[in-house]
Formats: C-alpha cells, structure tokens, sequence
C-alpha cells in the first residue's frame, strides 16, 4: 500500500460524452506525477473527480488511503488543491489569505501564526505580509497559491496547470517549490501543456480522448519511442502515429 | 479550563471573518448599503410625496363683498390653500390655469352678496386642475367641506339636518410616510440580502475560489452559512436605521409591538438571504446574478409589494401573482402592526407564508448548491 493513488476503471460521463474512460493508474507515495494531455482529453475532469469535486460515474479510486466516492472527507483532509484559475481571494492580504486557508483546515491560531511566518520567510517574501494579493505580481500569486494549497501539510497536493501564463524565470522558480514539496514526502500530481516541464516529472502520463497512451518515466519514454523530447513523445501519441504504449488491463 | 474551538469552529470563524473582510474593505459598495437606507427615507419622507402640497389659489370675484370674503378668508386661513393671484376676468382665470400657475380657482358670481341677501342663495364655482388627479380630488375635497362650512355659517349657524362626520384612524395626519416606510423596509432588505448574497457567493465560482472551498474539509452548508452571517448583520444595521429615521425623523410612530415588528423583519431577512442563496445557485456569473435579483426580484417588490400600487386595487391576475412575492407579505404585516397596531397574531398568515417562502428555497438552494459535486 505504497501508492497515493490507485484508481481502477474511473469514468466519467457528461450524457453520451465520455471525459475519463477507464482510467486505471497508479501514483507512488512522494513521486512527481505529470499528468498530459491536450486540452479537453479530459485530464482536468480526472482531477477534479480525484479531489472529489466531481463524482465518478463508475470506478473506483483511492486516494490518500481512502475512496474518494465513499468517505470524500477523509480524502479532503488529506490533499491541497491549486486549480488552473488563480484561487486566492485579491482583495485580502496575503497573510490574511493564509489565515484564511489554514483557518478552513482548523489549524489552531498559535500554529497558523509560526508556519506563516515560516512560509513567508522561506519566500523570501516577509515584506508582502500586508499587501493586497491582487496588486502582486502573477509570479508571487502563483507561488502564494502553491504555499497556501500545501500549508496543511496535506499527503497529496493537485496542480492544475499551475504555470499558466507565467514567464519562464518563474516557471523554474515555482518547479524549484515543487521539488523542495516532493522532498518533503508530498505527492505532487501535476497537469501542464509546457512539455519541457514534462521533463522534470517523475514519471508522466499522456492521456488522449479519455484514456491513459502512455504511462513512464520521461526517460524510459523517450526511449521506447525513439524521440528526443516529451514533447515529440506527446505529438506522436496526441495524433496516432504511434499506438498506444499503455493499456488497462 | 476553556475548552479550545473544534477545527469546525475554527473554521466557520475564519471564513466568517473573511466574509466581513471583503463588505468592510470595499469602502464604495459598504457606503452604498449602509447609506441607501438614510437616502430612501429623507426621499420618500420629503422630496417624492404624495400628500397634497399647500394649492395655489386663483380667485375671481367680479363684485367684492362681505359675505363673500368671509368665504374666501375661510379657504385661504386652512393649510391646504394659499393665494396666488387675484384674475380680473375670466380668461384671466383661465390662462392661471394653463400656465400652471395655479391649481385651483375660486371663481365668485357677478354681483354674489347681492343675489344672497335677496334669493337667499348665491353661486361659487370650483375649478381644479386634475392634470394629477390624486392632488386634484384632495384639494376638491378640503375646498368643497370648507365652502360647506362656510355656507352654514353664511345661513345663520343653523346646522344642516344631515352630516358625515369623518374620522380618519390609524393614519389621522394622512402622511404618506405611514405607508412607504413598510415599503423602504421591505425593498432595502430586500436588496441586501437576496442581491449582495448572491452576487458574493457566484463572485466566488467566477473567481475560482470556490473550487478551493468546496475541496477543502468545509461542507458546503458551512461555506453558504459563513456567508449569511455578514448579510445578517448588515441588514439589521439597515433595519434598525429604517426604523429610527422612521420613528425619530418622519414621526411615524409604532403602533403595535416594538418585538414584533423586529421579529417579523428578522424573518423577512431570512427569507430573503434564502432567495439569494437560491439565485446564487441559479446563476453563472456576477452579472445574471445582477440581472436576475435586480429585475426578477426588484421590479416585482417595487411593482406588485404594494409599495407603489396599493395591492388593494390590482387586476385579479395581478393580485395573484403578488401573492408569490415574499416582500408583499412582509410589507402587510408591517403595515398591520407597525401602523394598525395589530397583535401578533393577526398577521399569522403572513408570517406563515413568509416562513413557508423561506423554508422552500433554502431547502432548494442547500441542494442545488450540494449537486455542484456531481
């Protein structure tokens, strides 16, 4: 029982439309996941039904040691969950924003006061503690988010797509936070489109129409496909030029 | 040994707390709501009224005389009618009237006292402009009891063998404020609760936010009660400015019980966060959620409630379709205690039916909202 996740044969349907079809994978304990895909292969509903904001239509998964259909709770307790849309309330100030989020996951006062200072410390941000979220700049938001989505010290942490619409400079200063979280034994389960952050995964999954192509390390990937990049992996895969490598069952 | 808060004490007084963040540190929209009651009042209460002003009095009198200035002396000594020009001929009269400069003209036979002394009777037309024909039947009412009055006196004193003698209760002044200050209320809390509530709750699925709530350990009726406690207060900040302004500045006084009137309103106040609730779950984004409270609720509480159109004189359909808004129900029971002085329980019907609104949509609303996880 070493895995964060486990899921066997999850779907999902929206009427006739299916947006997850059997999906059944496996994510290690402590392990950098990639979750790939282009949009609308379905990879953001898959998350959304693993942090229990959607309800499978069938299947089964397990998430932080629980199933997420039956005991929805005791998973909630146990993950953070940074989505795609910048989720961080402007008009408040960064620290009141971290009170908050810690609030939700009644963390005693004393305890939120410590770790916020030691949050922004680790920042290097301690003189943002007052200002209001929505004059920061995207960077600092992003990576606010991030510290906030793992301020509860949770087992498994979702990004969404988390380096939307951020320059480069930042993206590698926010993968820097995901592997100082990593190091820290939390599973990171993350989508992106920015192949080359591909790379940094731990393993990845490439998922088209619903279902998991691909399932490996980026290295192992590449080579059983005989390209150079992620990237080209993914295109190959995206448009059917190879067959799947990854099958249920 | 204080017990410490349970981690969902905790939470409940965290989001609370950041509900109260957000109304308190948008200095433009909290001025609006606290200060929108203070203006509807001072409004209603001086500048939009529908009391009779005092009315201009034109007057013809071809043949001055005794008898017919103890008439006139009469009219213009009462509150309800001032002079403004003397005509010298009919036309003169006319041209008053048409020109707006005033409203009323007293026009007096040729030769008036003469035909009293000799027939015994003499003739005094009343012309009133009936442009507005609220004010028009005012003036035409106090014009014509006074030249009654007048008459009898004019006849020696001898009171005439049949007489109405009219009280009017509840409302003796006929003061408009009796009537609108139910009507402010109902449409100020109205506005607060239903519209703030939910724009503040899809503000939040717009932003993204409410997806960290809803994955957090939070239940949704925790996120949506957290929400309601600033509304809450809010309103009964705008309830209790309502009603001292009504009371203190306008002198509409209680008639009935000062705990019933709260008790109802607090109700009114439920009733309507859970119509705001509801239309949060119904909406997509901040400006339906705008639309819908502002025209779909709005129009028919400041149309139908009775706060304009007395519900009295609607059309069968119309009457019947005002039973389905909660803020009529709300304004007759004001009106029933407040100003009526009626007990409690007189305005059991209303209440039940306001509590019934209530109960029906925050049920809807609490499972409409609990479906997002679908």
């Amino acid at each position: 029982m070493d895995n964060a996740i486990t899921t066997e044969s999850l779907t999902k349907r929206f009427g006739t439309f299916t947006a997850v079809d059997r999906l059944t994978i496996e994510v290690k304990r402590g392990e950098i996941f990639g979750f790939l895909g282009a949009n609308g292969a379905g990879k953001t509903t898959a998350m959304r039904v693993l942090c229990g904001l959607s309800k499978p239509t069938s299947g089964r998964a397990i998430v932080a040691g629980h199933d997420v259909a039956a005991r929805p709770d005791s998973v909630k307790r146990r993950i953070g969950y940074m989505s795609q849309r910048f989720s961080l309330y402007g008009e408040l100030k960064v620290w009141e924003n971290i009170r908050l989020y810690a609030g939700i996951y009644g963390t005693p006062s004393a305890r939120i006061k410590e770790r916020s200072d030691a949050l922004l410390r680790e920042l290097d941000f301690e003189e943002g503690r007052d200002k209001l979220v929505r004059d920061l700049p995207p960077g600092w938001k992003q990576k606010l988010a991030f510290s906030v989505a793992i301020f509860h010290e949770p087992e498994i942490v979702f990004l969404d797509e988390p380096t939307g619409g951020v320059d480069p400079v930042t993206r590698r200063q926010f993968w820097e936070l995901i592997y100082r979280t990593a190091g820290r034994g939390i599973t990171v389960f993350v989508t992106t489109h920015y192949m080359d952050e591909a790379e940094y995964c731990d393993r990845v999954s490439i998922m088209v129409d619903g279902r998991i192509a691909a399932l490996d390390s980026p290295r192992a990937l590449k080579e059983r496909l005989r390209v150079a990049t992620v990237d080209d992996a993914f295109k190959m895969l995206a448009r059917g030029d190879a067959s799947p490598l990854y099958t249920n069952n | 040994m204080k017990r410490p808060p349970s981690p969902a004490a905790r939470l409940f007084r965290a989001f609370t707390l950041k509900e109260f963040r957000h109304i308190f540190r948008d200095k433009r929209t909290l001025l609006v709501l606290l200060g929108m009651p203070v203006v509807q009042i001072v409004l209603f209460g001086f500048a939009i009224t529908t009391e009779a002003r005092e009315a201009r009095v034109v007057l013809l009198s071809p043949s001055p005389g005794a008898a017919e200035r103890r008439v006139t002396d009469r009219l213009l000594s009462s509150d309800y009618f001032e002079l403004s020009a003397v005509a010298s001929s009919p036309s003169a009269v006319e041209r008053a009237l048409r020109r707006g400069e005033a409203d009323v003209a007293l026009v007096f036979e040729p030769a008036f006292d003469e035909r009293l002394a000799r027939d015994g009777k003499a003739r005094v037309q009343l012309v009133v402009d009936a442009t507005n024909p609220g004010l028009a039947a005012q003036f035409s009412g106090h014009a014509s009891a006074i030249i009654a009055a007048a008459a009898v006196e004019l006849a020696g004193g001898a009171p005439p063998p049949l007489a109405a003698e009219t009280r009017l209760l509840h409302n003796p002044g006929m003061k408009a404020a009796y009537n609108f200050v139910p009507g402010v209320a109902g449409f100020i809390l109205m506005l607060v609760c239903a519209m703030m509530t939910s724009v503040s709750i899809v503000r939040e699925k717009e932003n993204g936010t409410m997806d960290m709530l809803l994955v957090s350990p939070a239940r949704p009726w925790m996120i949506i009660a957290a929400k309601l406690v600033p509304y809450f207060t809010l309103s009964c900040v705008n309830l209790a400015t309502i009603l001292l302004l009504s009371v203190g500045v306008l002198g509409v006084p209680v008639a009935g019980s000062p705990g019933g009137v709260v008790a109802v309103s607090l109700l009114f106040i439920l009733v309507s966060l859970s119509i705001g609730i509801f239309v949060s779950t119904v909406a997509r984004d901040q400006v339906v959620a705008m639309l819908v409270s502002g025209m779909v609720l709005m129009m028919p509480v400041v149309l139908l409630s009775g706060l304009i159109f007395p519900v009295e004189n609607m059309p069968p359909l119309l009457e019947w379709l005002s039973r389905l808004i909660p803020a009529r129900w709300y304004i007759a029971a004001m009106k029933k205690i407040m100003i009526e002085g009626a007990p409690l329980h007189l305005v059991t019907g209303e209440i039940l039916a306001l509590a019934a609104t209530g109960a029906a949509l925050l049920l809807l609303g609490l499972k409409k909202f609990n479906d997002r996880v679908t």
